[in-house]
């Protein structure tokens, strides 16, 4: 038959240095306060964390020999856990975090501006292509092309660049297009990402 | 965006801290050591 030996006198076992008398006071309330974590936060995890700093904060009052609350240990390592959870909700009240469940994920609505790694890499290579392409444009039309797509210049500001009129820019701009796509064409070059 | 009302829910209440974690908590105890030292507290941990 087991003899159940009281919280207070575990206690002073435990004080004493005996620390099977720890894992006692762990394995006889592990249940009650870790279900009061979690009917808080409703969260395993958290209560595994919450449970863990609780009884850590249990262990150093212990071991400093300032614990003075005899026969309410219980009630007292409640009272503990009851702070860490408040402090949890104003953690993450200042710092919200959003999870997803199975039904529903937040990274499905919302994602960063980045290209993935793979899309990166065709891109690359794409712009490669194009510069290549350029390059087997006339002069004349490559200038104005260079200026417009990667300067991002207006056509009056090619126009005063090339010493020539806005509406002789918009033409050379305008055949430089026509005569990549006769390139792209005419070389079966596919330029998709 | 619409409620969603289909949380799902934990199967049990019943609800114990793993194993792993008391045996964390039983060598963290047994690690720490507190030395009183003319009124300071110091704490120290063996691991």
């Amino acid at each position: 038959m087991e003899v159940k030996i009281d919280d207070p006198i575990l206690i002073q076992r435990y004080i004493a240095g005996d620390e099977r008398a720890l894992e006692a006071l762990i394995n006889r309330h592990n249940q009650r306060i870790s279900s009061f974590i979690y009917s808080k936060v409703n969260d395993r995890g958290i209560t595994e964390d919450i449970f863990q700093d609780t009884f850590i904060k249990v262990i150093r009052t212990l071991k400093r020999g300032t614990y003075n609350e005899e026969g309410k240990f219980l009630p007292w390592v409640m009272r503990i856990a009851h702070n860490l959870i408040i402090d949890h909700f104003r953690k993450n009240r200042r710092m919200p975090m959003y999870t997803g469940g199975d039904s529903f994920n937040i990274f499905s609505v919302m994602g960063d501006e980045k290209l993935n790694i793979e899309s990166q890499l065709i891109k690359d290579q794409i712009d490669c292509d194009l510069t290549a392409l350029i390059e087997e444009l006339p002069v004349d039309q490559r200038e104005v092309l260079m200026m417009r797509i990667y300067k991002d210049m207006s056509f009056k500001e090619i126009s005063e660049n090339t010493g020539v009129s806005i509406n002789t820019a918009l033409g050379r701009m305008r055949y430089a297009l026509i005569n990549l796509r006769k390139i792209i064409n005419e070389n079966n070059i596919v330029l998709t990402n | 965006m619409e409620k969603i009302y289909n949380k799902k829910q934990e199967n049990s209440k019943i609800v114990k801290a793993k194993p792993e974690t008391v045996s964390f908590l039983l060598n963290y105890s047994k690690s720490l050591k507190i030395t009183k030292v003319k009124g300071m507290t110091f704490e120290s941990n063996m691991n």
